[in-house]
């Protein structure tokens, strides 16, 4: 956990800006970005593949038996590249908020 | 062994993390997750960033995406700074002040206007001393950090922020400098240029050499950029389909002087099916200004043919 | 045991640098300080350092380079003079803000324009809030003194700030004189190996150098180096006594030479304290009592001490080595009349521009600021403060 934030006073600040834990920018959450939501429908996904690289947020998890999961929402920002990627039209985009 | 993508995103960790804050839809955090990726898993790196989108959405205090280590100074030495690193590493390493059996390799990465412009002598510097290294150019052809300003790589007639299509001058009035050609001329041992097309085996491949090919390695990689181009985000990969298809941006590699153009198109679409669905291109679909669209078209033959020419000649 | 021998000052440098070996000195040549590198690469070439020597395409690289090099673990030196401070500049205050101990000669020189290739400090002046620690030398063997502790002062946990040696382009640079040299193993022993605590090239240990560092976090950062600063202060005075117990020379944060009794006095950096001090020791043949500050640690500036130093005299001159500009005095000037002020001491105070561009400044002209300075000292009074020390100006 980077325990650093906007009130951190200056004695607990790390020297020059460095950081120690790479990779922590998964502490930073960008669903709340998002105005369109990409909706998997798995049962259309035949698992090609053709959208796990394509994500620019590595919003889309990938298992060890090498089959997409259900989109991780935290970090989708909800651009669409993978909807459109889609030849089985598998992935609809759907307006944030509105079921 | 051969490339399956699946096999490299389900295997492979993302050395390139979630929560950076780069647009919706941006084209340059794939092709930075796709070249990390191409490291050996047990591999360290060390990546230096040009100021630029990449470096202020991926290390803004106090959360960095980078799973490997990470060094930003400015917006014109990346290639300097990453030489620097380098020179330690071989320094340390051969007093023995460093693991034996652990490997570092290293990365620096830029935009278009720290590699083309303002970086381009640091660039040519590291590349000349032969630092071994990689320096991958993620073209998205402006100053996008600052607002889509023209670079030395924005194509013919774009509109921009400072080459804006008025009513006397219709953009961007110079061709677009080729860097890729720049960098075959420091007689280095690899240089490439791709994007992420397909299934991204191309831009992967590529990474793979230029990182494990020792000495210095240039990539030049297009990452569109849906703001400044001026395409809906969900358009990424038809737009890099296009660039390619179109020949606007040709697929090849320079290893010790030799061209490979690593793919042809069957049939080669005309240019115009890149430019129309850009908004910086729109002007140039205006009745009366057919020729802008002809001398773009003109321009990309030329090239292509002079790619073609190149790989005839050096493969001889 | 120390080894006399007869060196220059760039040569004394270079020669410190080779018995510190560091990991990576990446240079780009320049008038006056290209002999650094040339002498150091010849170092390399034969193998007498484990240095990897990166001959960059600019100065604005050498810097780059060199806080590649540092934030990677490495021990990473450079020399440069003038221009090549100034294109370095903006990758200056870089190496600062990343809290990286670099060591740095520079050899001061005029900054263009016109072009001009002799002494001054304006290079020095020009970087003099970029968070270095500057350290000024009057000759070849404060050079070589002065980088002999750069490191231990830049690396102290309670610092880590580069430190930038600066000497006379030209006067001291390029001239020979006698200098006691220590032995290579007992310089690499007071200087230490570098240990740093996080580093770029640590593999199990991953991090990250040089955020987008927003407005929530840059006031804090700067206000840390600014502490940093502080500290240097007692570090730069431990390492100095460290250095005499070694060596027999010592170092202050300033010289005092004939001060404590003197009723004027001059204050400057560098090589113009040796004339100075020949000047000095002649009025006091003639019952004058002058005295001098040579100042060493420029930054951090020492505030009270200098303010302290001078309080029980009658008049004192400021000599400036670089024209600020301003319409009001040069930067010495500035933050010794400030230091003044601020610990409530009143000294009536004049300002000298001199030497500007290689201009040879005499013992004739020190004399003339003493005999001003008397006269200031007889009524007190100060008209114009913002002076020149030869400069040729129309007669009437």
């Amino acid at each position: 956990m980077t325990e650093i934030n906007a009130k951190t006073p200056m004695e607990d600040l790390t020297i020059g800006g460095d950081i120690y834990c790479a990779g922590n920018a998964r502490e930073f959450k960008t669903g709340d970005w998002r105005s369109m939501k990409p909706i998997w429908l798995e049962e259309k996904c035949k698992q090609c593949g053709l959208c796990f690289p394509v994500c620019p947020d590595n919003a889309i998890p990938v298992g060890k038996d090498l089959k997409r999961k259900d989109y991780n929402y935290d970090y989708c920002k909800g651009c669409g590249v993978c909807a459109k990627v889609c030849p089985f039209k598998a992935i609809e985009m759907k307006e944030e908020g509105v079921e | 062994m051969a490339y399956d993508m699946k096999e490299i995103v389900a295997n492979k960790p993302s050395r390139f993390t979630e929560g950076h804050r780069m647009c919706a839809g941006c084209g340059a955090p794939v092709v930075a997750r796709m070249i990390m990726r191409a490291l050996k898993p047990e591999d360290h790196a060390v990546v230096a960033n040009a100021t630029g989108c990449m470096e202020v959405s991926s290390f803004m205090y106090p959360y960095t995406a980078w799973t490997d280590s990470f060094i930003h100074t400015a917006f014109e030495c990346a290639g300097a700074t990453c030489a620097g690193a380098e020179a330690a590493y071989k320094s340390l390493k051969k007093q023995g002040k460093l693991p034996e059996d652990k490997t570092t390799k290293f990365i620096a990465f830029g935009g278009d206007g720290g590699t083309y412009d303002i970086g381009l002598q640091s660039l040519s510097g590291a590349m000349e001393r032969g630092h071994d290294m990689v320096y991958v150019c993620y073209d998205n052809g402006a100053y996008m950090n600052t607002g889509i300003q023209r670079s030395s790589a924005t194509p013919k007639f774009a509109d921009t922020t400072t080459s804006p299509a008025g009513k006397v001058i219709p953009g961007k009035m110079q061709a677009r400098k080729d860097l890729t050609e720049i960098m075959v001329g420091h007689h280095i041992p690899y240089v490439a240029q791709t994007l992420a097309y397909m299934n991204f085996k191309d831009l992967y491949e590529k990474a793979e050499k230029a990182i494990y090919t020792e000495g210095p390695a240039f990539l030049n990689v297009l990452a569109p950029c849906p703001r400044g181009w001026g395409y809906p985000t969900e358009d990424l990969m038809t737009i890099n389909k296009l660039a390619v298809e179109t020949c606007y941006w040709p697929l090849y590699e320079v290893v010790n002087g030799k061209y490979k153009i690593t793919y042809k198109p069957v049939k080669k679409l005309p240019v115009e099916e890149f430019l129309r669905p850009q908004k910086r291109f729109k002007h140039m679909f205006k009745p009366g200004n057919e020729w802008m669209i002809d001398e773009f078209q003109k321009e990309v033959d030329s090239r292509w043919q002079e790619l073609l020419n190149l790989e005839e000649i050096t493969n001889k | 045991m120390s080894i006399r021998e007869r060196l220059s000052g760039n040569e004394a440098t270079a020669v410190a640098m080779k018995q510190i070996n560091p990991d990576v000195v990446a240079a780009f040549p320049i008038t006056p300080s290209t002999e650094i590198p040339q002498y150091f690469s010849t170092f390399v070439a034969n193998g007498e350092v484990d240095t990897e020597f990166v001959a960059v395409e600019s100065e604005h690289s050498a810097m780059s380079a060199t806080i590649g090099a540092e934030a990677a673990g490495a021990r990473a030196m450079t020399a440069t003079s003038a221009n090549g401070l100034s294109l370095m500049w903006e990758m200056i205050y870089i190496a600062s803000s990343l809290r990286l101990p670099i060591v740095m000669a520079l050899v001061n020189r005029a900054v263009s324009g016109p072009l001009n290739i002799h002494n001054d400090h304006s290079d020095a002046m020009g970087v003099r809030d970029a968070g270095w620690i500057m350290l000024f030398s009057e000759n070849n063997q404060e050079a070589y003194d002065n980088m002999l502790m750069a490191h231990r002062i830049a690396e102290n946990k309670d610092v880590l700030l580069p430190v930038m040696i600066c000497q006379d382009g030209f006067i001291t640079s390029h001239s020979i004189e006698n200098i006691q040299l220590e032995t290579d193993e007992e310089v690499r022993k007071f200087v230490g190996q570098y240990k740093p605590e996080h580093y770029l090239l640590n593999a199990d240990e991953p991090i990250a150098v040089g955020p987008l560092d927003v407005q929530a976090y840059l006031f804090e950062h700067k206000a840390q180096q600014a502490e940093a600063m502080r500290n240097a202060k007692k570090v730069i005075k431990k390492v100095a006594e460290d250095f005499e117990k070694w060596t027999g020379r010592k170092y202050e944060f300033f010289e005092k030479y004939k001060l404590d009794d003197a009723e004027i006095a001059i204050i400057c950096m560098n090589s113009t304290a040796g004339t100075t001090k020949a000047v000095v020791d002649q009025l006091r043949q003639k019952g004058v009592k002058a005295g001098l500050l040579k100042l060493r640690m420029f930054r951090p500036f020492p505030t009270e001490e200098i303010s302290e130093a001078l309080a029980h005299l009658k008049a004192v001159a400021v000599l400036d080595k670089a024209d600020s500009l301003n319409a009001a005095g040069g930067a010495l000037f500035e933050d010794v009349t400030s230091a003044m002020y601020v610990n409530g001491k009143h000294v009536p105070m004049v300002n000298y521009i001199y030497g500007i561009g290689g201009r040879d400044t005499t013992e004739k002209q020190i004399e003339s600021v003493y005999s001003d300075l008397a006269e200031i000292a007889k009524n007190g009074k100060v008209e114009n403060p913002y002076r020149y020390l030869g400069l040729r100006r129309r007669e009437n």
